[in-house]
């Protein structure tokens, strides 16, 4: 117990105020029946009105929880599989699909409409995961800042590190999508690579915004032509000019795409396994695939699902990507990680 | 009445009150006056309830106040360097106690400024309390001590802090308050003059205990022990013998029967009286302006030190003769 | 048990319950779940961070930046603090307003205004891009208004005469500074050190994001171990070096601190701040403002500047944030204002209940579990918002889901605010003096009147500077809000985010709209508060 110099103080107050606080507290304690909770990350993003369908056709609300990126929202529902903060998990993709399996934070599901996707997105055997979309990672070069002659080389020329910001693998997920890409490239070279990025002079940014909106002078007041971003980067720059421009001014690598596929599923433990199953199908439906690319810039995993106008007149869809085995990635992981760190920071 | 019975407090090894009793009748002034540590200010938090007795009682027209709080006892207190609330202004801090015994703002508006008036501070209710001098401060602590008319009012060494001319003027000031309040006082002091000025009568206090409790002309007359009259600034004080109808200071001897053995004797200023047929010869060695007398520095031939009460200056190296008047002789009982 | 005695328990027990629940538990969940396993703990991640010198340089170079952080605010923040105290002049009050929006900014945001100001193309002719001084420039830029807030507030109060009798003493201005000003001030300059410490200590945008990765604290060496690597295990380690080394620094300073409390008798405001008359006095007052004009302002206006544009007669970008789409990632800025206002509304208000509980706890209290208790409270702040935010996660389903129910945003607001709340009026309260309170009770206030006639007015201007600033923590989203799933209740900090997480000149265009929205809010809930505090209290 504290020794007390002087003992004048109003009691009923801060009681009444404990006891208000816990009646707030537990006065919204509980959701309601009726409501599916999707745990997604913060560039997940889908049409109200495709959400509002869904509930017009089963009676099942969607509440949605953010759960920050990519790899905090797989913290967390590793964290919480044994008392899950939600029923369906949406956003963990190929770089951490190994892990998540796993874990087995999700239970098995074969969602209807799972044939009708893209073979390369087929990841997952054991179904614990659903495709739900796919992108690709790619250097992106400001168009007014180098010659067209040079872009095919960028990608395999070193010489392109005093140009190139690229995002910390460590912190990043387009970075770490891009460490793939070379390791994919050069399976026995890409020390040497990002050594000699290094010596060039790459610039290594913590996130994608800092490289996007710092550094990169196709988007900012940075003098960094070559940024590593999405492959719909040049389409979004379309859809979100301030004063609408014909064609976009960056444009991507090909030949340096890395493919990210991302899935969707069941949490284990969910009271509405049911329901979740239900919109797992529902987000492989045209009506939440085609709804997909304008919102989170990303393209269907469904073969037939149709692409809005934009995305066929300014999209690449990447031919020939650069890919790795989630299980491969899964265990290596780590130590590319901090070799790369090795080489590049240290 | 209030009276105070056997009150004991302990601060860890200190003892701050040890078996304090007294009564105090409504309508009197009692200062109760003693050295800085005496306990003094001990006393008035234990009266107010800012302080449990560890022994004792405190009663007010004999109902005993234990498990009365502080704030329900009625009782005034200024204190020692006022405790203004400075987030208030002068007739916030006037009208606190009003307030928080319910008055409407109209009535405390009233009785602010009457008790401002009475204090000498008419038209200060908008003041704030930053902005005043020492003496406006002690009046305001005393208007916000007064103005709920408590049934007790104590004051803890309410003029400690101002200067010397102030201080004369505003202990006559409050006696004359008190006097038309009516107000049943206790006034803690460590100066002897305030006490007397304003005091019915005086308790003495010395490590926690009542040493003396007397009207200020007793306390004069006949200190109970040498304590308080040094406290009282008697300072011609010397060891004696007494026996055989005598008390015998060595250089000089003065009659009368006082059990025999050794004891304190005390010559206040009004013992030694010069007189040119006296027995005692001395020479002046220092003399003190008083105002309307003077105060010189003795030395006996049988070389002791003297303080003289005169009418007039004495020059250092004047030659004088001293005879005891023995009505201002005081015999004390040697300390244990 | 006597009412008296209920009412210390429930102060004792209201900020004791608070931490236990929202961060011993939470804490003490998450490093359990990391170290223990198979029925055992496992303490071989504490041998890999103590084997691996990379991670004790991150753990050294944590102290020392923090260490050189909190100096140079100090610096940087005290001839403020002075100019504001001293002087009254036009637009001091929003000036003073303004300095606290760089708290509230989210780092992305600021670190591309910083680098415009310092970076390679910087008017100011230097480049400081990616090296230790913008590390620092930015953390004074961020945490300056902690200190001439806290202790600018206390040198408003302070009577000049005391300096000027040292002058007339024979000490020089330094020396009458020095000797006089700066003891008396020391118990405001504590706290608001303390704070910048831990702010500094646990940084984690500003070191990553300008320090170009050549820099690591621990807050960032946890936040990758978890996020990234979901090596739970190293990550608590991590933490438990992180709280050991905050809990040793904290308790050294109060051991060093706890011997220098000082009462100053204060005047008011008025009374302190005049407008200046000599040349000399001009001067100060425009080399003031006209530091804080590069220090503070230039950022923000750099900001400002950007959100103007997109057609629309320069209001593009704000006429697209009145405009809902219908995405669900899309954000109206009435309804981000709104989400911000309500939950810094109620996360305000947990942090003054219980921070004024728990600094009346502190500032009348002695003793070793005083001590401690004051420690414990400031620990939060020292704890990696990664801990803090998954602990919440694995702990707080139980009695109550409160995992991803929209009140732990404001709760775990709040536990960062609760530190400034106590750091605050701590100080604010122990100057009340106890003869305060006995007056009252004499004149007979019951103990509750007491507490709200005497302590609580006078408490009030610490109360109105806490209060701007647990709004302000609210606002910027400080601490584990980052790291615990959200429902969708997008506040304005999120929906800067979300629009900056996606390519178009549109998407940054309101970004930077939305920032200076952001701005426009802090500094006029800051203004309010300030108004509010001078009405209410007097000027005291």
């Amino acid at each position: 117990m504290l020794a007390w110099r002087k003992p004048n103080f109003g009691r009923t107050r801060l009681i009444g105020a404990a006891v208000g606080l816990t009646l707030i507290v537990s006065a919204c304690g509980s959701s309601g029946d009726g409501t599916l909770t999707v745990l997604t990350h913060s560039s997940f993003a889908i049409s109200q009105t495709t959400l509002d369908s869904f509930t017009e056709q089963t009676g099942i609300e969607v509440s949605l929880l953010d759960g920050g990126d990519a790899g905090a929202m797989l913290a967390q529902a590793i964290l919480t599989k044994d008392n899950p903060i939600a029923d369906v998990i949406f956003g963990v993709d190929n770089t951490f699909l190994s892990r998540a399996v796993e874990e087995e934070i999700t239970v098995p599901y074969r969602a209807t409409g799972l044939n009708g996707l893209h073979e390369f997105t087929r990841l997952d055997d054991t179904n614990r995961f659903t495709p739900i979309d796919y992108g690709d990672v790619c250097l992106q070069y400001d168009t007014a800042g180098v010659l067209p002659a040079d872009r095919g080389g960028l990608f395999f020329d070193p010489d392109t590190g005093p140009g190139l910001v690229v995002e910390d693998p460590s912190s990043s997920s387009p970075g770490l999508a891009f460490l793939l890409a070379t390791i994919a490239a050069f399976p026995d070279g890409w020390q040497d690579y990002w050594a000699s990025l290094r010596e060039q002079g790459v610039l290594v940014v913590p996130s994608w915004t800092e490289a996007y909106y710092g550094e990169f002078s196709g988007a900012s007041d940075g003098d960094r032509p070559v940024v590593v971003s999405y492959a719909s980067s040049p389409v979004a720059e379309v859809v979100f000019a301030a004063e609408p421009i014909d064609e976009p001014t960056t444009a991507i690598v090909e030949e340096s795409c890395f493919r990210q596929v991302e899935f969707a599923g069941i949490l284990d433990g969910t009271d509405s396994r049911g329901d979740a199953a239900e919109f797992i199908d529902f987000m492989l439906t045209n009506e939440f695939q085609e709804d997909i690319p304008l919102n989170m810039f990303v393209f269907p995993a469904r073969t037939d699902a149709a692409l809005p106008q934009v995305f066929v007149d300014h999209a690449v869809i990447v031919e020939d990507p650069w890919t790795l085995d989630p299980e491969v990635i899964a265990a290596n992981r780590d130590a590319w990680i901090e070799e790369w760190t090795e080489i590049v920071l240290r | 009445m209030l009276t105070v019975n056997g009150l004991s407090k302990n601060y860890r090894k200190t003892v701050a009150l040890d078996d304090v009793s007294f009564e105090l009748p409504t309508g009197t002034t009692m200062a109760v006056l003693g050295p800085s540590g005496s306990g003094k200010s001990t006393l008035l938090r234990v009266i107010a309830g800012l302080e449990e007795p560890d022994r004792g009682r405190v009663m007010w027209e004999h109902a005993d106040l234990a498990g009365v709080a502080a704030h329900e006892r009625r009782f005034g207190l200024m204190f020692q360097d006022y405790a203004l609330f400075p987030h208030r202004d002068v007739a916030g801090n006037v009208g606190f106690g009003l307030r928080m015994a319910g008055w409407s703002t109209g009535d405390i508006g009233n009785r602010v400024r009457e008790v401002l008036e009475i204090v000498g501070l008419a038209g200060f209710e908008g003041r704030s309390i930053t902005e005043l001098s020492g003496g406006e401060a002690q009046r305001v602590a005393l208007a916000r001590t007064v103005a709920p008319a408590p049934r007790l009012v104590m004051l803890d060494e309410p003029l400690g802090s101002l200067d010397r001319s102030l201080r004369e003027q505003l202990v006559v000031e409050l006696g004359q308050i008190f006097e038309r309040l009516e107000s049943t006082v206790l006034y803690v002091t460590h100066d002897q003059e305030e006490a007397f000025t304003i005091a019915d009568r005086v308790a003495v206090m010395r490590d926690g205990s009542l040493v003396q409790d007397a009207t200020p002309e007793d306390l004069w007359q006949a200190p109970a022990d040498i304590f308080v009259s040094d406290f009282l600034g008697f300072t011609n004080r010397f060891s004696a013998v007494a026996g055989d109808g005598r008390v015998d200071l060595g250089w000089i001897a003065v009659p009368g029967d006082y059990p025999p053995g050794p004891c304190q004797v005390v010559l206040r200023p009004d013992a030694l009286v010069i007189d040119p047929d006296g027995p005692v010869s001395a020479v002046v060695s220092g003399s003190v302006f008083r105002g309307d007398h003077y105060v010189a520095r003795v030395d006996t031939d049988s070389g002791v030190s003297l303080m003289v009460t005169a009418p007039a200056r004495l020059h250092s190296g004047e030659a004088l003769r001293l005879r005891l008047d023995p009505a201002g002789v005081l015999v004390l009982p040697q300390p244990q | 048990m006597t009412a008296g005695r209920v009412g210390k328990v429930a102060l004792v027990g209201l900020p004791l319950g608070f931490l236990t629940v929202f961060y011993l538990y939470p804490v003490a969940s998450i490093l359990f779940t990391g170290l223990y396993e198979d029925g055992s703990f496992d303490f071989s991640p504490f041998g890999d961070v103590l084997s691996s010198s990379s991670l004790r340089g991150v753990a050294w170079f944590t102290f020392w930046q923090a260490m050189v952080s909190t100096v140079l605010t100090v610096l940087a923040a005290m001839p403020i603090a002075y100019v504001f105290a001293r002087f009254e002049f036009r637009g001091k009050r929003v000036l003073s307003a303004l300095l606290i929006v760089p708290f509230v900014m989210p780092t992305v945001v600021v670190a591309s205004a910083f680098v415009a100001l310092l970076g390679r193309s910087s008017p100011l002719g230097i480049d400081l891009n990616r090296t230790i001084w913008i590390i620092f420039a930015a953390h004074v830029f961020y945490n300056v208004a902690v200190v001439v807030r806290t202790v600018g507030g206390l040198w408003a109060h302070l009577d000049p005469r005391l300096e000027a009798a040292a002058r007339t003493l024979g000490a020089t201005r330094w020396q009458a500074f020095r000797t006089v000003t700066l003891p008396l001030l020391r118990p405001a300059l504590t706290a608001a050190t303390s704070i910048v410490f831990l702010f500094t200590f646990t940084s984690f945008g500003v070191v990553l994001i300008l320090g170009g990765l050549t820099y690591s604290t621990l807050e960032v060496e946890i936040y990758r171990q978890t996020l990234f690597f979901l090596n739970l295990p190293l990550a608590g380690a991590l933490a438990i070096v992180q709280l050991v080394g905050v809990s040793l620094i904290l308790w050294i300073y109060a051991r060093y601190q706890r011997r220098r409390r000082v009462a100053a008798s204060l005047v008011a405001a008025s009374q302190v701040a005049r407008p200046p008359t000599t040349t000399r006095q001009r001067a100060a007052v425009a080399a003031t403002v006209g530091y804080l004009g590069v220090l503070v302002v230039a950022p923000l206006a750099i900001l400002v500047a950007r959100s103007f544009g997109g057609g629309n007669g320069g209001f593009g970008f704000y006429r697209a944030l009145t405009e809902t789409s219908s995405s669900t990632a899309s954000v109206s800025a009435a309804e981000a204002i709104g989400n911000s206002l309500w939950i810094a509304a109620v996360a305000t208000l947990i942090a003054l209940v219980v921070g004024m509980a728990a600094a009346a706890v502190v500032a009348y209290s002695t003793g070793r579990a005083a001590a401690g208790f004051d420690l414990l409270l400031m620990l939060p702040l020292g704890t990696s918002a990664v801990t803090i935010g998954f602990g919440m996660l694995v702990a707080l389903d139980w009695p109550i889901d409160l995992r991803a129910n929209v009140l732990l945003i404001p709760l775990a607001h709040a536990l960062v605010a609760i530190p400034f709340v106590v750091r605050i009026s701590v100080p604010v309260m122990r100057s009340v003096r106890s003869e305060l309170r006995d007056a009252a009770a004499v004149l007979g206030a019951s103990p509750a009147r007491v507490w709200r006639e005497i302590d609580v007015p006078i408490a009030a201007r610490a109360l109105a500077v806490s209060a701007g600033f647990a709004f302000a923590i609210s606002l910027g989203e400080f601490g584990a809000t980052s790291f615990i799933a959200r429902p969708d209740t997008p506040t304005l900090p999120i929906a800067i985010f979300r629009l900056l997480g996606r390519p178009g000149t549109l998407n940054f265009g309101q970004a930077m709209a939305m920032s200076t929205i952001l701005m426009a809010v802090t500094a006029g809930v800051v203004l309010l508060t300030d108004r509010l505090r001078v009405r209410d209290v007097g000027e005291f």
